[in-house]
């Protein structure tokens, strides 16, 4: 077997975007434009739809990369400009279903514990999360845990870097997650280890969760997931006997068909056993963006307004139209896949796209790309010209968020930061909110902000959770974590405690358990696709690559179909040797990289080199229908060698 | 199973700082205490986010009662506790220090070397000519790191950063004995070669330059860095949800280093390779095609 060979690899390389383009016709090139005719254009466009065909012909993808300032706006253009609640961002490929499961139990999407309490824990559960790789500094956090004594067990298909660390690694099939998690509470429950005290102060529906679990003992849930049953007792014992337990993850999770009710499996178990809303002690699922999570709680998705406030309880949504002057829907808008398919039914005619780059992020490429092809009007607002952009009718070069803006974003423990201006933007650039007001204004609306802490200082009017972090705190205290509802004081870094609570009025809405049942990956293997395919991240890439391809990194290597030496063997490859990939949808020639931590039937590639090899054109579009994530995690494919037709000199 | 204890409040302890009564709290370094006293000691081994490793002594104060200098940046506070920071016996110590340091290795690139040297009369040329130096070219054998060992005191710093202490990457340790004890890759491997996965937390955490960012070494041998030209800007990494806590270093609107603040509560000063390097795609200034 032929070693795997490092290669240093250089990417494509993305030039700035300095001066704005359009495109004259449908077949025309896009050419150089100057700033006034490209909004000019981009208004008009926006308007012809919408006086053709109504606000909801209009969607905005807005940016899980931009500060929360940039996304309020986004939202507010969308909400009182267009007037539909078509907004949403990529969010809802990578951890809608965490936030949708989160916020069904407990009222709120965020994650419920922060970093430093993962240093002060007993154990820590790692599930579908390479968090090593995928979120470095994060798993500085949980190693500093390790070092302190605590025990790390992982859950994943893959024997990761992240598994390299742990107690135990538990080896599951894809897309197994919900028997094993039903397995850990059948076993928590039958061993006596269920915290009753708090489910019977804090839940409801545990008699019909135990009904569910109930068959699946660790036998039965070891012939489905592949984990040896003993493997399943030891982790049911060790969350359930811990004084303070986490549960992380991230899209190993999220990224199914039924990725919320795969949320709602984990949370069952931290409802089973009190681990919630105590120090030390929670859910925290792991975003993959810079502001993912911020996006989100600025209304930046199309069933919430900003403050992660409904849009369909009407007091929140008549406090929105007094502070803005409009009538807003009562009715939530489309979600980013929703928006997709409305785009294939002819009702979305109109996108405006900042920042993001769903002709390559989207599973199923291909049917993306036609789709975004099919729109009357496309703005693309951008850093680069992208995959999406190339497709656009206008082209706006906008500011990179995290380095030529002012501003704030949100990470994973809800902390909100401050984004700094260090450098000039490039030529034309300008940024995201001088633009969305620029549109506005040409849309009859007058916007204005002397700059991005204005734009907070609205934010906090109308969003409790933020209204105690002033630009001037946010400096002092390094970032506040929401809920910050005071000028004055800080609030716990753990969320939920009021779960503890006797006085039940203090206690509030119970936490239910959610029934799930288990739903195999949609793309079932046979015969003609016998391999499992699973999609993730490297180290030093990240996503579609345009940001992480730009440096000379020394671990770059490509992309590759990586398997185990046994698969390797039996479809008689080598590592280095080119072969064809193929799924139900699609078809890509990768390089073989052979990696042991995989297990037979299971093959691995990354999302990162779509200008190499389209990863995504094998991954299935099938979606969770709570939140809309697409199943990235599990494509049925086959390995063929590729005929040697040339004759070897 | 055991729970891990938590720590409780920490409490003040009382001491004199040279004949000065100060409190400090229980568990924190004379290092700490000094600081907190306005009193500027020499450090070099010392990292304000690295357990103290004791190895370069330059930071020595005398404690009342003890028979041998104690170094400040690892020796804790205790109640009733005299300390003289700049009695003649620390001073010659410290002296003694920066001139075998300064004589054997290059300390042109460690901050604030130059005024040590001259505020403790250190003489490192007084060993002669012959003195032993390292001597080495620098390692240039990736994009990202720069490794020069001419510059390198074997505090041992870069060790613990890769190590146990953050990174738990082990791509360095010490080889070697006496002299020749050199911080190297296992069997001296070029980088590449090495488990190394570029973080960069061993360079944040060098107090001489023997590590460097290649931008860094690359401006310095062409004579164009400049840090009184550049601006220092904390901002958010552009990657995953994490929210690591960025200090952009801008030279001629171009960013040149990036650091992270140490006290930040989301990185502690470490970032990983994507942080740490992944700001080119910005500065892609190049023309579009029309």
């Amino acid at each position: 077997m032929a070693r795997n060979r490092q290669r240093n690899r250089q990417q494509k390389q993305y030039p700035r975007l300095t001066h704005p383009l359009v495109r004259d016709s449908v077949s025309g090139e896009l050419r150089r434009a100057s700033w006034d005719e490209a909004l000019s254009r981009a208004a008009a466009g926006f308007r012809a739809v919408t006086a053709a065909h109504g606000p909801d012909a209009f969607g905005m993808f807005s940016c899980a990369r931009a500060t929360n300032e940039m996304n309020y706006v986004a939202q507010k253009f969308t909400r009182v400009v267009i007037g539909t609640n078509n907004v949403d961002s990529c969010n809802r490929t990578c951890h809608a279903p965490s936030v949708a499961g989160l916020s069904a139990v407990f009222g709120s999407g965020g994650g419920t514990s922060s970093y430093g309490e993962v240093e002060d824990t007993d154990l820590i559960v790692m599930w579908g999360s390479n968090a090593r790789f995928a979120h470095p500094i994060f798993f500085h956090h949980v190693l500093k845990g390790i070092h302190n004594g605590a025990r790390m067990y992982a859950v994943d298909p893959r024997r990761t870097s992240t598994a390299e660390w742990a107690e135990s690694w538990l080896g599951l099939n894809v897309g197994t997650d919900i028997p094993l998690a039903h397995a850990v509470g059948r076993e928590i429950i039958h061993s006596g280890l269920a915290n009753r005290a708090f489910i019977e102060h804090a839940t409801t529906g545990f008699e019909e969760y135990a009904a569910h679990v109930e068959p699946w003992t660790p036998s039965v849930a070891e012939k489905v997931t592949g984990v040896p049953a003993e493997a399943i007792r030891d982790l049911a014992h060790a969350y359930a006997t811990a004084e303070r337990a986490q549960l992380c993850w991230t899209l190993g999770i999220t990224e199914h068909h039924n990725g919320t009710d795969n949320v709602r499996a984990l949370i069952n178990l931290s409802l089973l056993t009190g681990h919630i809303g105590r120090y030390g002690c929670g859910l925290q699922p792991l975003r993959g963006q810079n502001n993912v999570q911020g996006g989100g709680d600025m209304g930046a998705i199309p069933n919430r307004l900003p403050g992660f406030q409904d849009i369909l309880d009407p007091p929140i949504r008549s406090k929105f139209e007094r502070a803005w002057d409009v009538v807003i829907q009562p009715r939530y808008g489309l979600n980013l896949t929703e928006m997709f398919e409305a785009m294939e039914a002819g009702e979305l005619r109109a996108v405006y796209c900042v920042g993001e780059n769903p002709a390559q992020s989207e599973a199923d490429t291909e049917q993306a790309v036609r789709r975004l092809e099919s729109l009357e009007h496309l703005v693309v607002q951008d850093i680069f010209l992208t995959r999406t952009a190339e497709l656009a009718d206008v082209v706006l070069p906008a500011t990179a968020g995290w380095c030529e803006t002012e501003g704030t974003t949100t990470n994973s423990e809800r902390r909100v930061q401050r984004v700094r201006k260090a450098v000039e933007p490039p030529g034309e650039a300008r940024e995201d909110i001088d633009i969305i007001c620029e549109l506005a204004r040409r849309l009859g609306h007058d916007w204005k902000f002397e700059g991005a802490e204005e734009v907070w200082n609205e934010l906090r009017d109308v969003s409790p959770d933020h209204f105690g972090m002033t630009y001037e705190r946010l400096e002092e205290h390094q970032g506040i974590q929401w809920p910050c509802p005071s000028t004055d004081r800080l609030e716990p870094t753990y969320l939920h405690s009021r779960l503890w609570e006797s006085d039940p009025a203090l206690r509030g809405p119970l936490a239910p358990f959610g029934p799930v049942k288990h739903d195999p990956p949609v793309d079932l293997t046979d015969d003609a696709f016998p391999i499992r395919l699973t999609t993730g991240r490297r180290l030093d890439s990240y996503n579609t690559g345009v940001q992480s391809g730009g440096f000379a990194s020394p671990l770059r290597r490509g992309e590759y179909i990586e398997l185990c030496p046994e698969d390797a063997a039996r479809y008689r490859v080598e590592a280095e040797e080119r072969v064809r990939v193929s799924s139900r949808r699609g078809s890509v020639v990768a390089p073989v990289w052979i990696d042991p931590g995989l297990r037979p039937g299971l093959a691995f590639m990354t999302m990162h080199f779509p200008d190499e090899v389209d990863t995504n054109s094998l991954t299935i579009e099938a979606n969770c229908p709570i939140a809309g994530t697409a199943e990235f995690k599990a494509s049925a494919i086959r390995i063929e060698k590729i005929p040697v037709t040339a004759v070897r000199s | 199973m055991t729970a891990i204890p938590l720590r409780p409040p920490r409490r003040l302890v009382d001491l004199t700082l040279d004949g000065e009564p100060v409190r400090a709290p229980e568990d924190s370094t004379l290092l700490d205490a000094c600081r907190a006293a306005g009193k500027d000691i020499p450090t070099l081994c010392q990292g304000d986010t690295l357990t103290p490793k004791n190895a370069c002594r330059v930071c020595v104060v005398e404690v009342e009662g003890a028979r041998t200098l104690a170094p400040a940046c690892s020796r804790r506070v205790e109640q009733g506790m005299e300390v003289r920071t700049d009695t003649e016996r620390a001073r010659h110590s410290r002296k003694v220090v920066l001139e075998l340091l300064a004589s054997s290795t290059d300390m042109s690139t460690t901050p604030r070397a130059a005024e040590w040297i001259e505020e403790y009369g250190a003489e490192p040329d007084r060993f002669g000519a012959d003195a032993a130096r390292v001597d080495e070219e620098p390692k240039v054998d990736n994009d990202l790191y720069v490794r020069d060992y001419d510059k390198c005191i074997l505090c041992y710093k870069c060790v613990d950063a890769c190590g146990e202490q953050w990174q738990n990457t082990f791509a360095i340790a010490v080889a070697g004995r006496g002299f020749d004890a050199r911080i190297s890759t296992e069997h001296d491997a070029p980088l590449t070669d090495s488990a190394c996965v570029y973080c960069g937390n061993c360079i944040e955490v060098c107090p001489t330059g023997a590590l460097s960012f290649k931008t860094e070494f690359d401006m310095r041998e062409a004579g164009t860095w400049n840090e009184a030209a550049q601006t220092e800007t904390t901002t958010v990494c552009a990657y995953c949800g994490v929210g690591c806590n960025l200090t952009l270093h801008v030279q001629e609107n171009e960013i040149v280093k990036v650091t992270s603040p140490h006290d930040n509560p989301v990185t502690h000063g470490n970032l990983c390779i994507k942080g740490r390097f992944g700001y080119q795609h910005v500065q892609n200034h190049a023309q579009n095609r029309d």
